[in-house]
């Protein structure tokens, strides 16, 4: 590698690689918790960077909350509180929104269901009033519930020609037991959607949206006696206490490795997950994990992206991940790669997941992960939505108060012992799942030859198919 | 809404625009070249976009992937995307690496052909194969985005082919290819570089000269796309029909539209919105909420500023309604609109949604950063962007409607329609049928 030097001759020198100037110091958005005299916890952040707020309630209404045998309920109930209220109907109450020019949304994930929009300054007012609205009184028109449940057997179907989804699920269905709701697609299967009523969204909705154990989160131009004005105003007279409900059991299928084919004819590509059950969001070492996983990879300059793409060229990208949830979610590598490398690719990732256990990282290494990781905290956050969303997670998972503001000490704290520590610890490579979408007549025989564990083969419909 | 802006041109030609605010420790840096799929000569479709991913691999002082690396290591985030008619590079770093991020633009804009080798080539070339097999062949539907354009703009038309390229012109670019490329294209005086956010402008003014201001012009000037103007419609209705492996049909209707930027533009802006964007828009209510025959409708611009943009409908059928439904539904839509007109309030609507997106956006340094850019590229104006807001409120029910007339007929669309295909290999499926009849 050439480095400038003096110029010579009149030619101008290359100016020289920079290097950084001290850094400034930056801080999270201060934020108040208050709670309201009906248990609502109510969390302010004023940011008066632009005229915009973002207002976000959340329920502890998640996928992980829903009776047995009503997978679903959660996404259809949180989905219709946009078909209409007591007060107007669907169309009546999204044009409402959208004639003060404000996007509303709602939906549910694993931990909790929330409805927010966002809308500027001049429009705060009726549109947390039409936000309030919706929350407390929604109708759930039959025909929109049906329609509703319509929809989302449509995007199940469709999913058995879209290779990414279908790895994704597949996925969780041999990772998990089979009692775990985690092995169950988070909005339900076409087995349970099928089913669910108009009457099982009332029910859903009358016992989990309650204002104790909710938070209305407000981020923006608005000061803190402002919002909190404006929560009590709006959510002070709904009443009732939601049930904490423990985690979903997260026991996996199998402690053995296996391999699972699931067949995708003609598929130009193969869809590969690799992974295990991983580790619930409070856990004690987050962070470590999290610093580990950033260097296997959790960013484009990553071992396994580094390895898979840039050194192979099997992939156009590679990473990995830890699904943070309220319970053990899972740890996955996941990649796309050209059908005839799909044995060499998962052999790679193997390979890397047994190196990181193997030997500490380089300083290099970590102080890559690590200043990324400290470095990017503010670009995270400049928008009202994330920071709102930052916010409902500090409560949907209890972090501590000061979580933002020691955030980037934690991830210093970390040293190539932690990480090798983390990774010897809670990556399991003889637990593995290999789950392989493709082509099984292409892929079936370098997969085996590679005897990665016993190898089950399925069909787009994860119906395992017996061999003869 | 207004941001500030400050613009000048260096004596090697490069355009800088600057917006400085101190809201947060972050600055984005932008550069956009006048260089997209639409300049590839005949033979090497997805060229520009491969040469995207080569500016990744090194230049004179970088080694290979550390661009990734170094603004990785300072906190930073990073990319780039080809369009038809721009390439993007982009960081937004903590503020105190301004210098960095502008050093390592620099370096590959003055100097990369030093660190290009045949292995680097071969691997990215392998790289964006499999981009195009995750995002197009491996994907329902997935191949839209290439057969639009080549519907809806003539054979010889530089927006006619394939941005990501077909396999073939893939495997035929060489190292020879991106030399000549970097020479005519990826010079100052064919880009924008803008700054936003947290930065002194004295001192990111003697930045961008250390660093930018001893990078030559190009030699020749730069070669003339081929002739972009088009007539105002199609003349007719185009049509493709193409069975695929997707569970549903899938229906985009397009229509030749006014260039971004144009007066014109905003009305069918404001049209594409009262159409297809929020959940009470025509389509939306119409087909997916009282028809029950879609599960999905949206409508969207391309925003090309030369030549002619494409106004697009994209509706997903529900799994028992076939493609024959589909498309009378929305055509019915289409023709309503026409014949009737829309009203004051579902214009106030579509402008109230877009004023309220546009500076929700503005929060973020690097699309402020990427709007410049966009501004001074097609434009040489970077303060369109404060303008904005004023075009779109300036529209009323009486442009739109003039638009919905004059554009959405049947002499100006053009109708892709993806449909499940049949099981039997051999047996004539309904859709090739279809298909045939229709040429």
């Amino acid at each position: 590698m050439k480095h400038a030097s003096i110029a010579l001759g009149g030619k101008a020198a290359a100016p020289p690689r920079p290097a950084a100037a001290a850094p400034k110091p930056y801080r999270f958005p201060r934020f108040e918790i208050v709670t309201l005299d009906n248990g609502l916890r109510v969390i302010v952040a004023p940011v008066r960077t632009l005229p915009v707020v973002t207002a976000l309630l959340l329920v502890d209404a998640g996928a992980s909350t829903e009776p047995a045998g009503r997978d679903g309920v959660a996404n259809l109930t949180a989905r219709g509180l946009l078909e209409g209220t007591m007060h107007r109907d669907g169309n009546a109450l999204t044009e409402q929104f959208e004639r003060l020019g404000a996007s509303v949304f709602s939906g549910a994930d694993w931990d909790t269901a929330n409805a927010g929009v966002t809308v500027l300054r001049e429009h705060v007012e009726p549109a947390i009033a039409l936000l309030g609205e919706l929350a407390l009184t929604p109708s759930f028109p039959e025909r929109d519930i049906a329609r509703l449940r319509a929809e989302r057997l449509a995007d199940l179907l469709q999913m058995r020609t879209e290779p990414r989804g279908l790895a994704d699920e597949m996925f969780a269905r041999f990772v998990y037991d089979p009692f775990s709701r985690y092995a169950r697609p988070e909005e339900g299967g076409s087995d349970t959607v099928s089913t669910l009523t108009r009457d099982d969204v009332r029910r859903f909705y009358t016992e989990r949206y309650r204002p104790r154990g909710s938070t209305f989160v407000l981020v923006g131009d608005v000061s803190v006696d402002e919002g909190v004005s404006i929560a009590t105003r709006t959510f002070g007279g709904w009443d009732g206490v939601v049930s904490p409900i423990a985690p979903p059991a997260d026991a996996p299928a199998r402690r053995t490795r296996a391999v699972h084919l699931v067949r995708k004819e003609d598929a130009p590509q193969s869809e590969l997950r690799v992974g295990h059950v991983g580790l619930p969001r409070r856990h004690p070492e987050y962070f470590r994990v999290m610093v580990m996983n950033a260097v296997l990879g959790g960013l484009f300059s990553s071992r396994i992206n580094l390895n898979l793409r840039e050194a192979h060229a099997y992939t156009y990208g590679a990473f990995s991940g830890f699904a943070w949830r309220r319970g053990a979610g899972p740890f996955v590598v996941s990649t796309a790669v050209e059908n005839d490398v799909t044995a060499d690719a998962a052999r790679e990732i193997l390979l890397e997941i047994d190196r990181i256990r193997a030997a500490p990282i380089s300083a290099d290494e970590l102080s890559l992960a690590t200043s990324y990781l400290g470095g990017v905290f503010p670009i995270k956050y400049e928008t009202t939505d994330a920071i709102a969303r930052a916010l409902a997670a500090l409560a949907a998972y209890d972090l501590p108060v000061d979580y933002f503001d020691t955030y980037r000490d934690a991830v210093r704290a970390v040293s190539t012992a932690d990480v090798l520590d983390a990774a010897q610890r809670y990556l399991h490579p003889d637990a593995l799942q290999v789950v392989v979408v493709g082509d099984a007549s292409q892929i079936r025989a370098p997969l085996a030859a590679m005897e990665l564990g016993p190898m089950l083969e399925y069909g787009a419909d994860g119906v395992e198919i017996s061999k003869d | 809404m207004r941001i500030p802006i400050e613009s000048y041109r260096l004596s090697n030609g490069l355009v800088v625009t600057l917006s400085e605010d101190h809201r947060a420790p972050i600055v984005a840096v932008n550069l956009w070249y006048r260089v997209g799929s639409a300049n590839e000569r005949l033979g090497r479709t997805g060229f520009a976009h491969l040469f995207e991913h080569m500016l990744f691999q090194g230049s004179e002082h970088v080694e290979a992937n550390e661009h990734f690396e170094l603004i990785q290591r300072a906190g930073g985030t990073l990319n780039g995307s080809t369009w038809l008619d721009r390439t993007n590079y982009y960081e937004t770093v903590p503020s105190n690496e301004l210098a960095l991020a502008l050093w390592l633009e620099a370096d590959r804009m003055g100097a990369l052909l030093p660190a290009m080798t045949q292995q680097k080539l071969d691997t990215q070339r392998d790289v964006v194969k499999n981009e195009r097999r995750w995002s197009m062949d491996n994907q329902p539907y997935g191949t839209w985005s290439e057969r639009l354009p080549a519907l809806t703009y003539p054979p010889t038309h530089p927006f006619h082919h394939s941005l990501i390229g077909s396999m073939e012109d893939l495997s035929a670019a060489s190292l020879e290819d991106i030399a000549q490329f970097f020479s005519t294209f990826y010079r100052p005086d064919n880009a924008v570089l803008s700054i936003a956010g947290d930065f002194e402008p004295a001192q990111a003014r003697a930045l961008v000269e250390q660093y930018f201001g001893a990078i030559p012009r190009g030699a020749s000037p730069i070669p003339p796309l081929a002739d972009m103007a088009l007539p105002p419609r199609f003349g007719a209705t185009h049509r493709e029909v193409v069975p695929d492996t997707v569970m549903v049909p899938r229906l985009f209707l397009a229509f030749r539209a006014p260039v971004f930027g144009s007066d014109e533009y905003y009305a069918g802006s404001v049209l594409g919105a009262i159409l297809g964007l929020g959940k009470s828009s025509r389509l939306e209510r119409v087909l997916v909420r009282e028809r029950e025959i879609a599960s999905e409708a949206t409508a969207f611009t391309f925003d090309l500023s030369q030549g002619a943009d494409l106004l697009v409908i994209d509706a997903t059928a529900r799994p028992e309604v076939s493609s024959d439904t589909l498309e009378a539904e929305v055509t019915q839509v289409v023709d309503a609109v026409r014949r009737d007109g829309v009203t004051r309030a579902e214009v106030e609507r579509a402008i109230a949604l877009i004023e309220t997106s546009f500076v929700t956006s503005l929060q973020s340094a690097g699309e402020r950063a990427d709007k410049l850019s966009m501004f001074a590229a097609m434009f040489d104006d970077p303060r369109l962007l404060n303008e904005q807001t004023d075009r779109y409120r300036a529209v009323t029910a009486e442009r739109v409607n003039a638009f919905a007339r004059e554009r959405l007929g049947t002499d100006n669309r053009a109708v892709l329609l993806y449909v499940p295909r049949h099981g039997e290999e051999g047996e004539p499926d309904e859709a090739e049928a279809a298909s045939g009849a229709a040429r």
